[in-house]
């Protein structure tokens, strides 16, 4: 029921100590906080959703091509995702630095923890750059510029896909902190029995390579002849027990050695897919680092000019939880494209 | 039914006058004031301009496409060729895409919602006005890129974009998906602006549950746009990819899986068909209280049956892969599927138990709200059948689903729909309409809907299929007499708008409160001023219409404060 203290409330507002920030269509700067805060927390819920089908879509294909994932997962560097993750922890923590000296009215402490902030962004975005720079020197693109793309039942770009192939295959067999030198995969040639003769002949032609590459180059009839080991696992475990002290004893470790050759003639044509996924999980993060990026580059302007005080910092706190979020995304695509094995 | 005069003096009855007597509409001049405008009433009107255009274009799409079937009837006239065929194509998905889209999701939240939300409580404006212009220009976005495809080889993939066919033809799909997508985005910052707003402007003594029912809609109908749009805008992107990039997502060539689109497709789009109806719902239950002037029968069981759809329509969506998917889940999502019924008839009977025994007024928005407890049963109904799975697998992709799905989505809402604009129009504009007018367009449309659906339901239970240019025979006579119902109402439709026209040119100036209803809207004048009200609103039971005396002399109900004060004690007791 409303009352006539609240209209003789309302005038006064009106008419008084409105504060600048205050909306008119607010009655007090505590309802405009909550409902800033409130909208936000809705607008995240989006976001959640919206990654939330990507990350479905991710469970799914894992599911249905283990091998695909577990063998083009091996492009991906470890160390650079690990090195992001740190940033953008690190970012979070300054943004939550800078909310606390927001709600204090530390204004210089404010401002620098936003420019870290910021700064934690451009860090991780270079990272990143230099992250799809490496995919991009190997063919790794999104879809048909992949190297592994196949068309019509055949690699597309052979002399890529070799090169590509070389690429994992050396990272899968130990290589992987030298980003792409291509050791030999000890002892992996003479346990498989399994492959096509053809596959020496290759080796033999192209000895600079210790990859084994399948002989669909330029005869599509041979894709056919390429069978999938007969026991894909205890290859597997061959390779992990050369290759992998520690937890190599379960099963599922064992796979995270998978080449090229491991791989089935119908799973050698989805590699690719690994990449479109890749590339669409990170890059709408990474998407969304940037808007990220936008926001507090305003907010440190804003900072700056010392428009946020103890009474004023909703914009801050708001902007913090859109961060954190950014965050919390890059926390689960972590593990999910570079650790799960 | 209220008698229809033409008194001298319509005036306002309350102190909620501007100074000067200005109100929303000519508070301020010039396009920019409009279009940089921050008032969620004209971000309510432009919204109804645009989206009425949109239900014009992709109206005369559905009647083209009936007009070519028509003609496949009559192969006298003129025999069917491979170009009509394309071209029946391009016309049943634009038709869909278009009305979807730009017409039913948007209909009713962003017009009426946007209009009477702030209003029913009190407020000066929904809590994120910028954001609300910015959801305006998303959406005029995504009918840019609708235009886009329209001028450039259109689009023939149906509404739903299914992959792998929207991957491979050669029809502007990227497009397409990108307006949708934007589109979508409109629709999330309208459900965000929503939530909020009833969360936290709503005025001292209005608790949840002295809210009117229309809120509790709008308050659900926005937590699915909220939850379920986004599943949609990443569908479209992931879709985007895959026809521009070619990553193998959908492509089953490349590895992909075109089930897995269906799945994220309808995970949005059964929940959609809920945005679309739920606020329609809303509409019918203030239409109901109003015009029954009683209070509504079972308050909380409509409320909370709003919730329970809303909740309930995002577990359902494999209904409509009963041919695509596992048996076991056939079963669970057909089970789950006749769940939803029970909240659906809640709202039904409910409404019925309101008007027994009521003193009804058989006003033209009263009209619709018959009519569509008419469209809605029949819709309701056949959708329980077609969720059963030994019949939707005979039915599926024949015109009895198509049948089914109009009568829910199109004219259930569109009878909503219309109901609500006649009923607030009054508050919109400060005009009435000629109310002979209104009853012979509700006619046509009545009559009209039901012509064009019915024959459908016949002709797909005995296997005429959807989305099909050709047809045996025997369903010819089907195909005529639907099309003839389409006509009259397309007919009936544009009656409608030469009546608004006419009001807003000529029409009488409308009282405060035309009807007696006792929601906030009606304690400001018509049309608002600026900022809603000027002193604030006495809030009480919503449908507490006994304050109201009717004034012949402006056809209209005044406040009487006093009694209003007396009602709300007792009803403390
Ligand atoms: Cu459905």
């Amino acid at each position: 029921m409303s009352s006539e203290h609240e209209q003789s409330n309302h005038a006064a507002n009106g008419d008084h100590h409105h504060p600048a920030h205050l909306a008119h269509h607010f009655e007090t700067p505590e309802q405009q906080f909550e409902s800033g805060k409130l909208g936000m927390w809705v607008f995240l819920a989006t976001e959640i959703l919206m990654f939330g089908g990507l990350f479905c879509a991710y469970a799914i294909y894992r599911g249905n091509h283990q091998d695909v994932f577990l063998y083009g997962y091996g492009a991906l560097d470890k160390m650079w995702g690990a090195t992001n993750t740190v940033v953008l922890l690190a970012s979070s923590l300054t943004m939550a630095w800078g909310v606390r000296a927001a709600q204090k009215g530390q204004q210089k402490l404010l401002v620098a923890m936003l420019i870290a902030t910021f700064m934690g962004g451009v860090g991780f975005m270079c990272i990143k750059g230099v992250e799809y720079q490496q995919k991009w020197k190997h063919n790794l693109f999104p879809g048909t510029m992949n190297a592994f793309y196949y068309e019509g039942g055949q690699a597309k770009y052979p002399e890529k896909l070799k090169h590509a192939i070389e690429f994992i295959d050396g990272r899968n067999s130990g290589g992987e902190a030298s980003g792409g030198g291509g050791h030999a995969p000890a002892g992996h040639e003479s346990t498989d029995d399994s492959k096509p003769v053809e596959h020496s002949d290759t080796v033999e032609a192209d000895s600079a390579s210790p990859v084994i590459i399948p002989a669909v180059f330029g005869a599509p009839a041979d894709v056919s002849t390429i069978k999938p080991p007969a026991n894909p696992t205890e290859q597997g475990v061959l390779d992990s027990a050369i290759d992998q002290a520690g937890d190599g004893s379960t099963p599922s470790a064992a796979h995270t050695q998978i080449l090229w050759n491991d791989l089935s003639g119908a799973e050698q044509k989805k590699v690719h897919l690994f990449f479109g996924i890749y590339f669409m999980m990170t890059g709408l993060h990474g998407l969304h680092v940037l808007i990220g990026m936008v926001l507090i580059a305003w907010l440190t302007f804003k900072a700056f000019k010392g428009q946020f005080s103890k009474d004023y910092f909703a914009p801050v706190d708001i902007g913090g939880l859109y961060w954190h979020l950014v965050d919390l995304i890059w926390i689960f695509l972590f593990p999910l494209l570079y650790l799960i094995h | 039914m209220s008698v229809i005069q033409d008194p001298v003096n319509a005036g306002v009855t309350s102190g909620q006058q501007e100074p000067g007597g200005t109100n929303y509409i000519n508070h301020s001049k010039g396009a920019l004031s409009w279009l940089l405008t921050l008032d969620h009433k004209r971000i309510g009107l432009m919204y109804m301009v645009m989206v009425l255009a949109a239900f014009l274009l992709g109206g005369s799409f559905a009647v083209a496409l009936r007009t070519l079937l028509f003609l496949r009837a009559a192969p006298d006239v003129a025999p069917m060729t491979p170009a009509s065929q394309d071209l029946y194509n391009q016309f049943f998905t634009l038709h869909g895409a278009i009305l979807v889209f730009m017409f039913i999701i948007p209909a009713v939240p962003a017009i009426l919602g946007n209009m009477i939300l702030p209003l029913m409580l009190g407020a000066k404006d929904v809590a994120f006005p910028r954001l609300n212009l910015l959801s305006w220009y998303c959406y005029m976005a995504g009918g840019g890129f609708f235009l886009y495809v329209l001028l450039s080889g259109g689009l023939d993939t149906g509404w739903t974009f299914y992959t792998p066919y929207s991957t491979s033809t050669n029809t502007s799909v990227a497009a397409a998906t990108l307006g949708a997508f934007v589109l979508g985005f409109s629709s999330i910052l309208t459900g965000l602006n929503f939530i909020a707003t009833i969360h936290m402007l709503r005025p001292p003594g209005m608790g949840w549950f002295q809210m009117p029912l229309f809120l509790w809609a709008l308050y659900a109908t926005s937590v699915i746009q909220v939850l379920a749009t986004p599943v949609l805008a990443i569908t479209l992107l992931l879709l985007f990819a895959e026809r521009v990039l070619h990553v193998g997502i959908f492509d089953p060539a490349l590895g992909g899986d075109p089930v897995l689109f269906q799945h994220f497709f309808w995970f949005y789009s059964h929940p959609a068909v809920y945005i679309m109806i739920l606020p329609a719902m809303g509409i019918i239950s203030e239409l109901m209280a109003t015009f029954c002037r009683r209070q509504i029968f079972g308050y909380s069981f409509i409320a909370f049956s709003s919730i329970a759809i809303a909740l309930l329509g995002f577990l359902v969506w494999g209904h409509h892969m009963y041919t695509t998917q596992s048996a076991m889940a056939n079963a669970v999502f057909s089970l789950i599927t006749f769940s939803v019924a029970i909240p659906s008839a809640i709202k039904v009977f409910n409404w019925l138990a309101t008007m027994y025994k009521g003193s009804i007024s058989l006003a033209t928005p009263m009209l619709y709200s018959l009519a569509f407890i008419w469209l809605f049963t029949i819709g309701g109904l056949t959708g329980v059948f077609l969720g059963s799975l030994s019949l939707d697998i005979m039915a599926h992709d024949t015109t009895f689903v198509v049948a089914h799905f109009h009568s829910v989505m199109v004219g259930s809402m569109l009878t909503a729909f219309l109901g609500g604009m006649y009923y607030w129009w009054p508050k919109m504009f400060g005009k009435m309409y000629n109310e002979t007018v209104a009853k012979v367009a509700w006619f046509l449309i009545f009559i009209g809907f039901n012509l064009t659906f019915f024959v459908l339901f016949v002709a797909g239970s005995q296997g005429m299929p959807r989305r099909y240019a050709d047809f045996l025979p025997e369903f010819a006579i089907y195909h005529k007499i639907s099309t003839v119902g389409s006509y009259v109402l397309a007919i009936g439709l544009f009656l409608v708008l030469y009546n608004w026209i006419h009001s807003l040119l000529a029409g009488r100036k409308a009282p405060q409160n035309p009807w007696g209803g006792n929601t906030l809207e009606w304690h400001t004048s018509s049309p608002p001023p600026h900022e809603n009200f000027i002193e604030e609103p006495f809030v009480s039971e919503p449908y507490q219409m006994h304050a109201w005396d009717y004034d012949e002399s402006i056809d209209g109900y005044v406040f009487n404060r006093a009694r209003a004060e007396e009602l709300e004690k007792q009803g403390h007791h």
